[in-house]
């Protein structure tokens, strides 16, 4: 066995190692830098992964323990997987340096070594929801993950953040409750706990024309949780105080990481448990379509009626995990090819547009209603500039990050009339309707301030602006620019990986 | 009929689920809430165990020398029950000290008047 296998296994284990130490360290610094530490190895360690398996094509099961295939645990990976820990890294890390000031305003000097704690276990559990080959490891990976997303919402301790986190915590159990069912359900029927052991079994099942019933109820109540979790349309009630109240460097990443950690895991699920064939006999992807196109609508609607700036951009995440799911309903391989590809989009683009929001807010006296903003760009010019990519990359301009999944979710729906008579139009409403509350909220915070704004403006004038910050929305702004414009390779990759998936 | 009484274990599973899942999400009360979690996950581990018991076998603890397969029971649906388990516990400990963090701020543990108190607060 090659020693680059071992590497998922390694980065998973050195973010919980790093969890289990942290809160051993009082100092900020010393926990700083041994977050970036992990981060970094991490990054490495995918990156390097990522190109031996992209230049020999394949694919991998990494047996946890020795013990072989129907008993044992096992871990996979391929391209994707690789690709996902690249960019959650990278995420995370942006997120945590271009946060930091937030951090050090809104958590106590005490707990800021937990904070970490918690970033580091939350890293771990996404990296096990990528690279995990055994659904019920999923499941404890998901409860962990639940927690640790809980705890960085309410590390902001006022009382805003702790209704938030309940809500949030109990939505989140209920959805767990129904995966662990379903999980519990599928063990039943099949006996297996391992994907790829799930899959022949499945396959068996559906072809034998037995326990149709219970198979199909088993996979509802999968869909059911994890899309209570990455708040699709109908069940994204607790997401908007949850990632617009908590502090700046939580929210950029609850909102760009910790929903997509769900979303690759049921992608799994559809793809090594469930195949696309048997998804598509039974109708379910028809109803992630249609979830997914009102989600897409809908958190636009919702989005364009509000007024708190950070609550505004966390309806918007709700629209762009429609796009999301309404790539995964089409049921073809580009349309999950632009899911996947919108999941990177939306990783490097929504936490920019949370870090500049802040910096804009900043910039302003710590204000958050849209009103207040006007004029705050002039202020803080960098932060104003990546609010306006953001916004731009997320209407879908072409050039910037937001386009290249738009064009080929159209390319995905044309193989059937329905599909694409509703893919078209949704994009179009929905693309309108993100100009409609994007554009006139960077219109006004380029133009000038008003009298009144401009007496607040200048009492706070003298809250300097943070280099990190500068620093981590530079770096964003490249990446969206870059995103947008060499898109081919990443689709590549992509395609490689769910070939592989299969 | 026949139907209900042989598979008495999943309808009481699932009977329990729904009761637990009615209280999780219509219940005003935090600490009712949680208790409706703890009914949902047991009623999922209920499910879980039954599943995994054959009558008249045992554990797979090799005794008198007995080592046909015919003699034991499947462990793994346990080790999952009492994975299961753990998480259970941590999650609700999780839950009940941010109830307990609530009452502290607002005095109350239902959810609808904790809402209106936090606007309140907002404003």
């Amino acid at each position: 066995m090659p020693f680059v296998y071992n590497m998922p296994f390694f980065s998973i284990l050195i973010c919980m190692i790093g969890g289990v130490v942290t809160p051993f360290f009082r100092n900020r610094r010393i926990v700083q830098i041994v977050n970036t530490f992990i981060l970094v190895a991490v990054f490495t360690m995918s990156l390097v992964l990522l190109i031996t398996l992209l230049t020999a094509g394949e694919s991998f099961t990494y047996m946890m323990g020795h013990f072989p295939a129907p008993w044992g645990n096992e871990l996979r990976a391929g391209p994707l997987e690789a690709l996902l820990a690249l960019v959650f890294s990278i995420v995370m890390f942006l997120s945590l340096v271009g946060g930091m000031r937030g951090i050090n305003i809104d958590i106590r000097a005490t707990r800021v070594s937990l904070y970490y704690t918690m970033m580091n276990f939350l890293l771990s559990s996404m990296l096990a929801l990528i690279y995990t080959n055994d659904i019920f490891t999923a499941y404890v990976f998901i409860e962990i993950n639940t927690i640790c997303a809980c705890a960085i919402v309410m590390a902001k301790d006022i009382g805003m953040t702790v209704v938030a986190t309940i809500r949030y915590l109990l939505m989140s159990l209920l959805g767990s409750g129904f995966f662990l069912f379903g999980v519990s359900m599928l063990y039943a029927i099949t006996g297996h706990l391992l994907m790829s052991n799930i899959q022949s079994a499945v396959i068996e099942l559906i072809y034998t024309g037995q326990y149709t019933v219970p198979l199909v109820t088993s996979l509802g109540l999968m869909v059911l949780g994890l899309s209570i979790k990455s708040a699709l349309y109908p069940f994204h009630s607790w997401l908007p105080s949850a990632h617009g109240s908590s502090t700046t460097a939580s929210s950029a990443i609850l909102s760009g990481l910790v929903l997509k950690g769900y979303i690759i895991l049921l992608v799994k699920i559809f793809y090594r448990v469930f195949t696309p064939d048997i998804l598509a006999s039974l109708h379910v992807t028809d109803v992630i379509f249609v979830l997914g196109v009102l989600g897409m609508v809908m958190g636009s609607v919702k989005a364009l009626k509000e007024t708190h700036v950070k609550r505004m951009i966390a309806y918007s995440s709700v629209a762009q995990i429609g796009y999301i799911y309404m790539g995964i309903g089409l049921g073809t391989q580009v349309g999950i090819m632009a899911a996947c590809f919108h999941i990177l989009v939306h990783a490097f683009t929504k936490p920019m547009l949370f870090l500049a929001a802040n910096g804009l807010i900043d910039a302003s006296g710590h204000q958050y209603e849209m009103k207040a903003l006007r004029g705050s760009a002039r202020k803080d010019i960098l932060s104003g500039i990546g609010f306006t990519v953001g916004s731009l990359s997320m209407i879908g301009i072409p050039l910037f990050a937001g386009f290249a999944p738009k064009v080929f979710l159209g390319i995905g729906s044309i193989e059937s009339d329905f599909h694409m008579i509703v893919t078209f139009l949704a994009l179009a409403l929905s693309s309108l309707l993100n100009a409609l509350y994007y554009i006139p909220a960077v219109i006004a915070f380029w133009s000038k301030p008003k009298q009144q704004a401009l007496e607040i403006a200048v009492k706070t004038a003298k809250s300097r602006r943070s280099v990190c910050l500068l620093c981590s929305i530079g770096v964003l702004i490249i990446s969206n620019i870059a995103l947008g414009i060499v898109y081919s390779p990443i689709m590549q990759t992509i395609t490689t990986g769910l070939n592989l998936l299969g | 009929m026949e139907v209900i009484l042989s598979h008495y274990y999943d309808i009481a599973a699932v009977l329990l689920f729904g009761i637990g899942f009615f209280t999780l999400l219509l219940n005003r009360n935090l600490i009712k809430k949680i208790i409706g979690l703890n009914i949902m996950d047991t009623s999922i581990f209920l499910f879980l165990t039954s599943k995994g018991y054959i009558f008249g076998r045992v554990a797979p603890i090799v005794q008198e020398g007995i080592t046909e397969v015919q003699a034991y029971i499947n462990p793994v649906p346990s080790g999952l029950v009492l994975t299961g388990i753990v998480v259970s516990v941590s999650v609700s400990a999780f839950s009940l000290a941010l109830v307990q963090r609530l009452y502290k701020k607002y005095k109350t543990i239902y959810l609808d008047e904790i809402l209106v108190l936090a606007k309140k607060e907002e404003e």
